[in-house]
């Protein structure tokens, strides 16, 4: 692959450059040496998969983070972001993917947060319920400005996330996947808005995983794959199937789906299933929804964010109540047993976020290793510490962690290593059906392809697998089949021959027009 | 992938190499080398701190705080905070002296005289009860621990003083006729020169150190105090556990209760206040962090003795009680300076060797929105 240089647009348009962006976490590069230009009163829109360095390049074109090496250039002179604030002070705004707004505060004081409208002896409350006022009619949402943010939608949270960038009058405003809990009109607003933004010569970068949708608002495409920029284009000259092309690249291989052994019976069974969403709002995430997974079989479930994978995960593995159907574990029905129970008979999970719901921090390797399978070690009363350590030993060596032993602190390993001590947490109970949330996530691509073929081991030897995922490759390497989610449905199934078009299509993420 | 693996390689490999690093062995042996100070300063200053009579008197004193501290232990390894055990202390001597009066069954028109093993007995079950509302509250109910251990503090202390109208209970020793002599065996009996009440706490801190490290329930109340949702998903049944410690803490409480009304000879409603204060503070001058999930019996038998063996040295010399409770204040605020200086150390090694590089989790790491972290400013 080439250096991006010789491939970036001239320089005279550009308002905000990143030139030769290098960004390093301890040995491993996020970014490559990017240039990266926002064109002056355009939309600028930057695709790429997860963990291709996006949101990285945002936070430093943001004064979030600062690079380890590169220069970044506004208006043609080089500058320093010393914080957020320095940067959002010269005009740069960020909004971001994580909703950042204070659920009991009302709309106008998150609007107005931490640049409160001052009188000589107070908050000029007046003025900010106007200025709320009027960039809700703006943003043709009818939200009075009182109301508690905890009391909106979803969608309408991200409305005031947006108001408040706006709020601040930026030159350069950055959206980070702004659309992910918008309804349609909703987004058909906010693209008035942005058509209405760049009019007036603010610049706009955009970053959203629903190709189609962006390709539809930007005016310059920049593909980011693996910390480097691989291609740079006018909208006008390319088409959805150039982004996905220089997207995905060529296929790092994650392997194949194993091939050299027999299904065996139903292992899984979901029947049926419907969640409610766990904030209240009393919207199904998942929507009767029904799969079998056979012995030995992987199965890879696809979809957007929200599309719902996380919350029939969880509510299979009994960490979600459900609130219709049931899930069946080799014929017998579980969906009333506790985790514990579940895990006993054999149905496990990996969550997704591995910091928070997976690893105890303050415990050892061995002992995070060995947490699911104190039984297996118990003596009567007390557990055996031999016992313990040939199981955490066998376990090391079966998942292959890199690790000084079963004594280190589990925070001295790196990323991929803490998900296989994850992972191998739930393979020592044995299981006969493993549910992962997204097992790749925040991974590199080293550990990524070790964790699958770790499972198609498994597979195998008789486990049902069940992933999910965000990024089409990893579907079409182990799995033997792909059921792509949207809105709490399955929406297409495919085999293991499908095609990432097809994928991409069935989950809502680049609709043929 | 591979040069992280390797610098990382080096990094642990040489951590242990390092040899002797004066530094560190003060910080993670800090309360062990607070005791020998003390002991060295205070022997210095006083004829009468260096003796086996003294250390005797003073280990009974500890005793009390020491058995507060273990079960105090149990729950702060679990995340949580019991304010409730100086009260439940109060309550249980209480109702120990109140037992000891004989029991007044007025509608069969005699009086029961239970022996001293029944009282212990009742009383320990009443620390149980006292216990399991704490964790009912804050497993089931989902109050937060310290306002449930509050609100139960206050109500314990009103009963005791509800049952004596305020007074104290000072015949404790029971009549031979009657069956139901002994109790002042906790406070004043000795076993091979060791007052009983340091037995009770070193067999109740053997049964601790069992616990924690040896059994299943150890296992998961240190896993589910350093990451509930990630214990909870690994099948530990992490209410049960909840609910446990503050039963054995009123446990702990109630123990503490029964030796101390021995020790004065007399059980009043206002005995142990604020002794769940002394009994945190041990815990956490022993190292154990408020976050849950880090601290072990060792270090709290060590903050017990530090806190105790200094106040105690602090009367010894003479000086004022006024004094003594800033000298002590101040030994905790140190305490949980260090506690800090420990644990950032510790959290800081991995990112060192090489922290996470996806998008994602640095999401996760950093405050989610710039302009927040100004308002905090």
């Amino acid at each position: 692959m080439k250096p991006a240089a010789d491939t970036a647009p001239a320089n005279g348009d550009a308002v905000l450059s990143a030139r030769n962006i290098v960004m390093s976490y301890g040995g491993v590069h996020a970014l490559k040496g990017v240039n990266f230009d926002i064109h002056r009163g355009k939309v600028t829109t930057l695709f790429g998969e997860n963990g291709a360095g996006k949101s990285t390049l945002m936070k430093i074109l943001s004064g979030v983070v600062t690079p380890t090496s590169g220069d970044i250039v506004l208006d043609g002179n080089l500058v320093t972001f010393s914080s957020s604030s320095d940067a959002r002070d010269r005009g740069i705004s960020i909004i971001h993917q994580e909703l950042s707004l204070a659920p009991n505060l009302s709309v106008r004081d998150n609007i107005f947060m931490g640049r409160e409208l001052r009188t000589r002896t107070g908050l000029d409350f007046a003025e900010e319920s106007r200025q709320a006022r009027a960039l809700m009619a703006d943003l043709e949402e009818d939200i009075d400005p009182m109301t508690l943010v905890e009391d909106l939608r979803l969608g309408q949270q991200q409305i005031v996330e947006i108001a408040r960038a706006l709020s601040v009058d930026s030159r350069i405003l950055i959206m980070d996947e702004p659309t992910s809990a918008l309804s349609a009109t909703e987004v058909e607003v906010l693209f008035k808005v942005i058509r209405d933004l760049t009019s007036r010569g603010v610049s706009i970068v955009y970053i959203s995983h629903h190709l189609e949708e962006a390709l539809q608002i930007t005016d310059y495409a920049v593909v980011l794959r693996d910390g480097a920029i691989t291609a740079t284009a006018e909208a006008r000259d390319i088409d959805l199937e150039w982004i996905v092309r220089n997207m995905v690249g060529e296929n790092f291989d994650l392997g194949s789906p194993p091939t050299d052994h027999e299904f065996g019976e139903v292992a899984l069974s979901i029947e049926d299933v419907s969640v409610i969403d766990a904030s209240g709002s009393g919207y199904s995430v998942v929507d009767h929804l029904s799969l079998d997974v056979r012995a030995g079989e992987i199965v890879c479930i696809y979809g957007l964010m929200g599309a719902g994978r996380t919350e029939l995960l969880e509510a299979v593995a009994g960490r979600m109540p459900m609130a219709g159907g049931r899930a069946l574990l080799e014929g017998e029905d579980v969906s009333r047993l506790s985790i514990a129970q579940r895990i006993a008979k054999g149905l496990v999970l990996v969550p997704e976020d591995r910091q928070r719901d997976g690893l105890v921090q303050t415990m050892t390797v061995g002992r995070n290793l060995s947490l699911a399978s104190i039984e297996a070690f118990a003596k009567g009363l007390f557990l055996s510490r031999s016992r313990e350590r040939e199981l955490v030993e066998d376990s090391i060596r079966k998942v292959t962690v890199k690790t000084a032993g079963g004594n280190a602190m589990i925070g001295s390993l790196s990323g991929g290593n803490q998900q296989k001590v994850v992972i191998g947490k739930m393979l020592t109970t044995n299981p006969k059906v493993i549910l992962l949330d997204e097992p790749s996530r925040g991974i590199d691509v080293g550990a990524k392809a070790e964790v699958f073929r770790l499972l198609s081991e498994r597979a195998a030897q008789g486990l049902a697998v069940v992933f999910s995922t965000s990024e089409v490759n990893e579907c079409l390497s182990i799995a033997h089949r792909i059921v792509v989610m949207r809105r709490g449905r399955i929406s297409a199934e495919f085999g293991a021959s499908a095609t990432k078009e097809q994928i991409m299509a069935a989950s809502g993420e680049a609709v043929v027009a | 992938m591979t040069d992280v693996s390797q610098a990382r390689k080096q990094s642990s490999a040489s951590a242990p190499g390092q040899g002797f690093d004066l530094a560190k062995l003060l910080l993670e042996g800090r309360a062990f080398f607070a005791l020998i100070v003390i002991i060295v300063v205070f022997s210095i200053l006083s004829p009468y701190y260096l003796s086996v009579a003294n250390f005797l008197t003073m280990a009974s004193h500890v005793a009390i705080f020491g058995i507060l501290a273990v079960g105090m232990l149990l729950v702060i390894l679990n995340g949580g905070i019991d304010l409730s055990v100086g009260s439940t202390l109060g309550l249980a001597g209480v109702v120990a002296g109140f037992l000891m009066q004989g029991v007044t069954l007025t509608w069969l028109g005699i009086v029961l005289y239970p022996p001293v093993w029944v009282v212990a007995v009742i009383a320990c079950m009443l620390g149980a009860g006292v216990g399991l509302i704490n964790g009912v509250l804050i497993a089931r109910f989902k109050v937060p621990a310290f306002v449930a251990t509050l609100g139960v503090m206050y109500m314990a202390r009103g009963l005791a003083l509800l049952m004596t109208s305020g007074l104290t209970y000072n015949n404790l020793g029971g009549k031979p006729e009657l069956g139901n002599t002994g109790f002042d065996a906790l406070g004043f009996n000795r076993l091979f020169g060791v007052p009983t009440g340091v037995v009770v706490l070193v067999v109740i801190a053997l049964l601790g150190s069992i616990v924690l490290n040896r059994t299943a329930f150890g296992r998961w109340l240190y896993a589910s105090g350093g990451n509930e949702r990630a214990a909870e998903l690994s099948g530990v049944p992490v209410k049960r556990v909840q609910v446990s410690v503050y039963v054995l803490s009123g446990i702990c409480a109630a123990i503490a209760g029964l030796i101390l009304s021995s020790q004065l000879t007399s059980a009043g409603p206002t005995a142990g206040t604020t002794y769940e204060l002394t009994a945190i503070a041990a815990v956490v001058i022993g190292g154990a962090a408020l976050t849950g999930g880090r601290g072990n019996i060792r270090g709290t038998l060590l903050g017990a003795f530090v806190i105790g063996f200094l106040s105690d040295g602090l009367v010894i010399i003479g000086i004022s009680s006024y004094w003594q409770t800033v000298f002590t204040g101040a030994v905790i605020v140190l305490a949980v300076l260090l506690n800090a200086v420990q644990y950032r150390r510790r959290s800081k090694l991995p990112a060192s060797t090489g922290g996470q590089p996806t998008s994602q989790q640095r999401g996760k790491a950093e405050p989610a929105n710039p302009a927040q972290g100004k308002t905090a400013r």
